[in-house]
C-alpha cells in the first residue's frame, strides 16, 4: 500500500468488508431457501434453517454449555499437539540441517507419516494407547508434524549462496550461522508450517474424537453424538462452531506470522495489487 | 590465509596485499576456468579485471577471498583484512541498516560500543546516517549497495575484493557510485580488486585494467591508467581518457571468442 492515501482507499476498505458481508448474506438466503423451499416439514431436520440453529444450538443454555466444553477440550487437544508438533518439528528440521545423514535416515519416514491416511491409523493408537486425552494429543501432533518440518527444513536451506559466503568469509561457527543467518531466513517458511498445522491441529482434534466415541466429550464426540439422535440444529451449531474455531487459530497464525516477519518479508505484507 | 607454493618474482617493490602466481583453476566437473593468473595488487592500487562473461572473474575473486581454492599456482594474500562486496548486496532483509553494518564486526567479535562506533561511521561515510533505522526493503538498488559497502568498511579492510558491485544499477546511479568508491578509496587508503563489465567503469576507477580472455581465463594483457586522483566525473569525456579506454575496448573485443 503507498504512502500517499489515494482517495478511493476508504471505498476500497469498505469493499474488503463488504464482498465477503455480500456473499455471507447470500449463503444465508440460500441456506433458508434449502430449509423452506427445498424441503418439507417432514425432511427439514436434514437442512434446519439458520435461526433454529441459533436459537436451539447456540442460545439454548444447556445445549449451549455442552457445547462450549466439547469446544474447550477440543482446543485444548488442538493446541497442546500444536505445540508439541511445533517444539518437536522445528527442533527436528534444525537438526536435519545440520547433518544430511540424519535427514536422509529420517525424512523419508516423516514423508511415509505424512502418507498414511490418518483415519487408518486413529484406531490404532486408540488401541494401543487408550482413549483418552494424550492419545488425541498424539493424533493431533502426528498429523501437525510434518508441515512443521518440511516447511522449516526449507526454509533452513534456501539461505542465498552469497549470504553463506559472507558468513563463512568471516569465519561464522555453526551456531552463529544457524542463529544470525538461517533461522532469520527461515521464520517465514517455519510461518507458513504453523498456519498450515494448525488448521489441521483442529482437523486432528476432531476426527481423534469422532473416532474413538468415547472418553471425554470433545467435538467430535459431540457432533457423532447429535448425528445418531438426529439433533440437527446442535449438530449444525457444532459444525459452525468448529469451524469458526479452526479460522480463528488459523487467523491467530497468520496474524502471529505477519507480527513476526512483516516488518521484512513480502509475505508478511499485504500482496494484493491495487 | 597464505598459501606459500613456488614462490616466483612476488617480492617486488611494495609487498602486495594479493599476488597471484600462475594460478589456474579446474572446477571439479572439468570445466577449466583460469589458466596461469599472475596478477598483483600493491597498497595504494586499484586494478581492475575485465573480460567476456563466464571468463572466470567471479571465479578469481572467490579465489582471492578464500571461497575457493586454485587447482595450481600460488596465492599469497599477507592481510586478514579483507572486505567482500557481492554483485548483490546481500543485506539481511530482517535487520536495519545500522544493524546489517554491525554484522561483520559481530562475527568477527569486536565489542558491541566499537562494533557500534564503527558502523556509525561507516553508514556516515556512504551517507546514510538519516537511513540508519531502515530495513533495506525501504531502499533504492544504489543505497542498498552503499549499505553494502559500509557493512564491509566497518573491518578497516587493506584489501577491497569487488565483484561486479554496480552491474545492476542504472547508470545514473552507477557513476555516482563510482565517484563515491574513488572517495572511500582515497580517505580510507585500501587496496582494491575490481570486477566488472564495463570497460569505462574500470578506467575510471583503477590504476590498472587487467583484460582476461574468453574461457579458460589468461591475462591477455594489462594497461596502467595514467590520470591523477582524485578523477573529476568529466574525465569519463577526456580524449586521453577515451584512448585509454579504446585500448582496453580493443584488447577485450580481440578476447571474445
Amino acid at each position: 500500500m503507498s504512502a500517499a492515501a489515494p482517495r478511493g482507499q476508504g471505498a476500497r476498505r469498505g469493499w474488503r468488508w463488504g464482498a465477503p458481508a455480500v456473499v455471507a448474506a447470500l449463503a444465508i438466503g440460500l441456506w433458508y431457501i434449502v430449509s423452506y423451499r427445498l424441503l418439507t416439514e417432514d425432511t427439514r431436520f436434514l437442512v434446519p434453517p439458520p435461526d433454529a440453529v441459533l436459537r436451539i444450538g447456540f442460545l439454548d443454555p444447556l445445549n449451549r454449555a455442552e457445547l462450549l466444553e466439547g469446544l474447550l477440550l477440543s482446543a485444548q487437544v488442538a493446541m497442546l499437539g500444536l505445540a508439541a508438533a511445533a517444539v518437536i518439528g522445528i527442533g527436528l528440521a534444525i537438526l536435519m540441517s545440520q547433518a544430511r545423514w540424519l535427514e536422509r535416515s529420517v525424512f523419508p519416514y516423516l514423508v511415509l507419516l505424512q502418507a498414511t491416511p490418518i483415519l487408518a491409523v486413529v484406531p490404532l493408537y486408540g488401541f494401543w494407547f487408550g482413549y483418552g486425552f494424550n492419545t488425541r494429543v498424539l493424533v493431533v501432533f502426528l498429523i501437525a508434524l510434518f508441515p512443521i518440518v518440511a516447511n522449516t527444513l526449507f526454509g533452513l536451506r534456501s539461505v542465498d549462496r552469497d549470504h553463506h559466503d559472507l558468513f563463512t568469509l568471516h569465519g561464522a561457527a555453526r551456531m552463529t550461522r544457524l542463529w544470525k543467518l538461517q533461522l532469520p531466513t527461515a521464520l517465514p517458511s517455519i510461518f507458513t508450517g504453523l498456519r498450515i498445522s494448525a488448521g489441521l491441529s483442529v482437523i486432528g482434534a476432531i476426527v481423534g474424537d469422532f473416532f474413538f466415541r468415547q472418553g471425554e466429550v470433545g467435538m467430535g464426540v459431540l457432533i457423532d453424538h447429535y448425528r445418531s439422535r438426529l439433533q440437527s440444529e446442535q449438530m449444525f451449531a457444532a459444525v459452525i462452531l468448529s469451524s469458526l474455531f479452526g479460522l480463528a487459530v488459523f487467523l491467530l497464525f497468520a496474524a502471529l506470522g505477519r507480527r513476526v516477519v512483516g516488518g521484512w518479508h513480502e509475505s508478511g505484507r499485504d500482496t494484493t495489487p491495487t | 590465509m597464505t598459501t606459500p607454493t613456488a614462490g616466483q618474482d612476488v617480492v617486488r617493490a611494495a609487498q602486495p596485499l594479493l599476488a597471484l602466481g600462475q594460478v589456474g583453476k579446474r572446477f571439479p566437473d572439468g570445466t577449466e576456468a583460469l589458466d596461469g593468473i599472475d596478477l598483483r595488487v600493491a597498497p595504494g592500487e586499484f586494478v581492475s579485471v575485465v573480460g567476456p562473461s563466464g571468463c572466470g572473474k567471479s571465479t578469481l575473486l572467490r579465489i582471492a577471498a578464500g571461497l575457493e581454492h586454485a587447482t595450481s599456482g600460488s596465492v599469497q594474500v599477507p592481510t586478514d583484512q579483507i572486505a567482500y562486496v557481492f554483485q548483490d548486496p546481500t543485506l539481511l532483509p530482517w535487520r536495519s541498516v545500522q544493524a546489517n553494518v554491525e554484522l561483520l564486526g559481530e562475527l568477527r567479535g569486536l565489542p558491541k560500543e566499537e562494533r557500534r562506533r564503527r558502523a556509525g561511521n561507516a553508514i556516515r561515510l556512504v551517507g546514510l546516517s538519516e537511513f540508519a533505522g531502515h530495513h533495506p526493503r525501504a531502499l533504492s538498488g544504489g543505497m542498498r549497495m552503499r549499505v553494502s559497502l559500509a557493512r564491509s568498511l566497518t573491518l578497516q579492510p587493506e584489501l577491497f575484493l569487488l565483484d561486479e558491485p554496480f552491474g545492476t544499477l542504472d547508470e545514473i546511479t552507477r557513476e555516482r557510485l563510482n565517484d563515491e568508491l574513488l572517495q572511500l578509496f582515497l580517505t580510507q587508503r585500501f587496496a582494491a580488486l575490481f570486477v566488472t563489465h564495463s570497460v569505462i567503469e574500470a578506467v575510471y576507477l583503477s590504476t590498472q585494467v587487467v583484460v582476461l580472455s574468453a574461457r579458460p581465463g589468461r591475462v591477455l594483457d594489462h594497461f596502467e591508467v595514467p590520470f591523477h586522483y582524485p578523477r573529476a566525473p568529466e574525465l569519463r569525456f577526456d580524449p586521453a581518457f577515451t584512448k585509454v579506454a579504446a585500448r582496453v575496448s580493443a584488447c577485450l573485443r580481440g578476447a571474445a571468442p
